[in-house]
């Protein structure tokens, strides 16, 4: 049997998921040059958010009625951690020198990390995620489970949503021109200030709508769930093109269905199999990013950025 | 995998040397998250009472991270060791103590435990690691010192019998002893099974490149394809990660009819659900690493009938064994006794026997070089333990060598073969 489409499906939904956390890094980015590496963290106190107002409703209640309002706790959790820590660990640094703030989110991303981990009731060990009841769907043949027709719905969703905003609304604008020049912005009566924290609070959304996929997807979460997550997205990021949404997508994508790609292919290459199992698709999915910055070092959809170093 | 990462993330660096810096800083940084902080180690139970001297067992678990279920477990059924001792008064003057460190299941925080033990004074042995890959880091540094190391889930068995244990068995270090059994032994034993008693033929084996899971994988391959099985697929997986639809597709497509799992159970949980997932309804076996109650929760329902080996017969069944639960749950802790609470216990114990014999070998004390002579009192060690008789080899393994297969009903494990493996 032909595994190619199945493999496909299975890459791009991880892609899309990948996808999903890294707008958060591209678009703090963009704003502040600030890589937020507690935002795979965020991520994860989404899962949680969630995983709360699910205890919290009713025994019973169906999935349907359920999973607006645990994307709504996700969505108010992540978004609440992300402009608290905009605002009282970043902005008093937003003009310090740019190790400062880099190193305040590390400190950041373990802290909530342990945080989780003391204070959840019973995030010690991985706590189980409810799950959309319904047999698994077949086209052809190819499988796609339950908790996966949220992903597929609300990754491009999402997307065109951001690009809704960020083209056509006064603030998506005032968040572009800032981008270009963030002293300009201001002159011409952006309020700068604001635009940081939205964009802190639409990157932490998107990585709580991420975490309900993920969820959904793999049935559990845990406190350590957002750091290697987090750590992909970046990458994803980077490789899309920093700064760029459509880039962070794309570049989800892309490293999502290499990686997948990578373990289901490289060992049938004569001479290969030692390098093709999955513990080496991270391997094959890095040599492509560095392939891809050796030719484009603005990343695939990136537009070269001022020097502002 | 963060010194790997250091490098992607040095890489898109592309402005200028600030930047690179920064990078490399925060690569830096999230390898070091990775690896561990030190744990201040939280030093529980022992009610002191007869002033008297007080011995320290050191327990070396992952108390933190995915596998902390385990091993919190082994640390409370030692602390029940330390208490149950105490209570009876059976060493005369001396109280005991357990002080338990984190080792995240890392290597290089295990180094750093085992010399922290070496510099105490009072620790006089030592119960844990719960990883085999651990226990290689930890070994020479306690062997040095001549502080007696006694592990309840190591089940690599180069760690006593060398390198070459399968041509030439050498023994590696006197002072590591191990109450579990090796996985020379588990390995074909669940292959037995697998062959014999399930009438499978058609494995794909998958492990998780560790000490640990690797070995085992191998054992188990071996005796399969002696007993004329099939190894439709071999596959590699990365524990970091949550995702294995592709392999799970891979084997799927295999046409296998069972897959066999070296690793442990936070990602044989998921991967047992996105195979079940890909419609394959074949059951996934694993080793002891697997035998955790977090298994089902990470299999999910579709996790019925699948099997894992685990050393010893069932904590549960054995009349010895009674005691040691109604106590476990009667000092009310929080987690349970998980996989290895049993060998823990008995582990422990064994340190408290040696250390019994040489204080009453030398008139009622502890004698100057108590460490040595302790090391050396526990090759003789014997008494009959929690999970049945308890005594070393010339090797330092445990002379127990029952095995139990162990299959998912009802969202438990239920015991369904005991046996020994005889070669």
């Amino acid at each position: 049997m032909n595994e190619l489409p199945q493999q496909l499906v299975n890459g791009l939904l991880l892609g899309a998921m990948y996808g999903l956390v890294a707008i958060g890094y591209t678009m703090v980015y963009g704003i502040v040059q600030l890589i937020n590496f507690a935002h795979g963290e965020i991520f994860m106190t989404g899962a949680f958010g969630a995983l709360t107002v699910w205890l919290w409703l009713p025994g019973g209640t169906t999935m349907w009625l359920a999973l607006p309002l645990m994307i709504i706790g996700a969505v108010i959790v992540a978004v609440a951690i992300a402009v608290g820590a905009e605002r009282f660990a970043y902005r008093p640094l937003r003009n310090a020198p740019r190790l400062a703030p880099l190193i305040t989110a590390i400190g950041l991303s373990l802290a909530l990390q342990q945080a989780v981990w003391a204070w959840y009731p019973e995030a010690k060990s991985a706590r189980t995620f409810p799950q959309i009841s319904g047999g698994p769907f077949e086209i052809g043949n190819v499988t796609i489970q339950t908790g996966d027709i949220f992903l597929v719905a609300a990754a491009p969703l999402s997307m065109a949503v951001l690009g809704y905003f960020v083209l056509k609304t006064r603030t998506g604008r005032g968040m572009q021109a800032t981008a270009q020049d963030p002293d300009t912005a201001k002159l011409m009566g952006v309020n700068t200030d604001r635009i940081i924290v939205i964009a802190f609070a639409l990157g932490a959304a998107f990585a709580a709508v991420g975490a309900v996929a993920y969820g959904l997807k793999y049935g559990e979460i845990n406190f350590r769930m957002g750091f290697i997550l987090g750590l992909k997205a970046f990458t994803a990021a980077v490789l899309g093109g920093i700064g760029n949404i459509y880039g962070a997508m794309i570049g989800g994508v892309v490293l999502g269905v290499a990686e997948t790609l990578a373990t289901a292919y490289i060992a049938d290459i004569p001479g290969m199999d030692k390098f093709g199992s999955q513990s080496w698709a991270d391997v094959w999915a890095f040599v492509l990013l560095i392939l891809v910055l050796l030719f484009r070092p603005q990343g695939l959809l990136g537009e070269r950025v001022a020097d502002r170093a | 995998m963060g010194k790997r990462l250091c490098l992607g993330k040095g890489l898109i660096v592309r402005q200028r040397s600030l930047i690179a810096v920064t990078a490399a800083l925060a690569a830096g940084a999230l390898t070091l998250t990775a690896c561990g902080s030190r744990d201040s180690g939280d030093k529980g139970s022992g009610s002191g009472t007869d002033g008297g001297e007080t011995v320290v067992i050191g327990v070396d678990v992952p108390l933190t991270g995915d596998l902390s279920a385990m091993g919190l477990g082994i640390k409370n059924s030692a602390d029940l060791a330390a208490r149950n001792a105490n209570k009876q008064n059976l060493v005369k003057g001396v109280t005991f103590k357990i002080e338990a460190l984190d080792d995240q299941a890392q290597p290089s925080a295990g180094q750093q435990n085992a010399s922290r033990f070496v510099s105490e004074k009072e620790v006089l042995g030592v119960v844990g690691p719960l990883n085999s890959s651990v226990a290689e880091s930890m070994q020479k540094v306690l062997d040095d010192a001549r502080l007696v190391q006694v592990s309840p889930a190591n089940t690599g068995p180069s760690l006593s019998q060398g390198p070459n244990w399968q041509t030439k068995k050498e023994r590696q270090y006197k002072a590591y002893f191990r109450t579990a059994t090796t996985d020379a032994i588990q390995g074909p034993f669940a292959a037995q099974y697998v062959v014999n008693t399930a009438k499978k033929k058609k494995v794909f084996v998958i492990d998780d490149k560790k000490t640990y899971g690797s070995g085992l994988a191998a054992t188990f391959t071996a005796e399969f394809k002696k007993l004329g099985g099939q190894v439709v697929g071999t596959e590699h997986i990365n524990p970091d990660t949550k995702d294995f639809s592709a392999v799970a597709t891979k084997v799927k497509n295999s046409g296998a009819e069972v897959v066999y799992y070296g690793g442990e159970y936070p990602q044989a949980g998921p991967l047992s659900k996105q195979i079940k997932a890909t419609g394959a309804k074949i059951p996934l076996v694993g080793g002891d690493g697997v035998k955790d109650d977090t298994y089902m929760k990470l299999a999910g329902a579709e996790s019925t009938g699948d099997l894992t080996t685990s050393v010893g017969a069932p904590v549960e069944d054995l009349p010895s064994a009674k005691q040691f639960v109604a106590d476990y749950k009667a000092a009310g802790y929080k987690e349970g006794y998980s996989a290895y609470g049993g060998y823990a216990y008995d582990s422990a114990w064994a340190v408290i026997e040696a250390v019994k014999k040489v204080v009453e070998a030398n008139g009622g004390k502890l004698p100057s070089d108590a460490r040595q002579k302790v090391t050396e009192a526990m090759q003789n060690v014997s008494f009959d333990g929690v999970t049945g008789k308890v005594s070393f080899d010339q090797y330092g393994d445990a002379t127990n060598k029952q095995l139990t297969v162990y299959a998912v009903k009802n969202g438990a494990w239920v015991p369904v073969k005991s046996g020994t493996y005889t070669g």
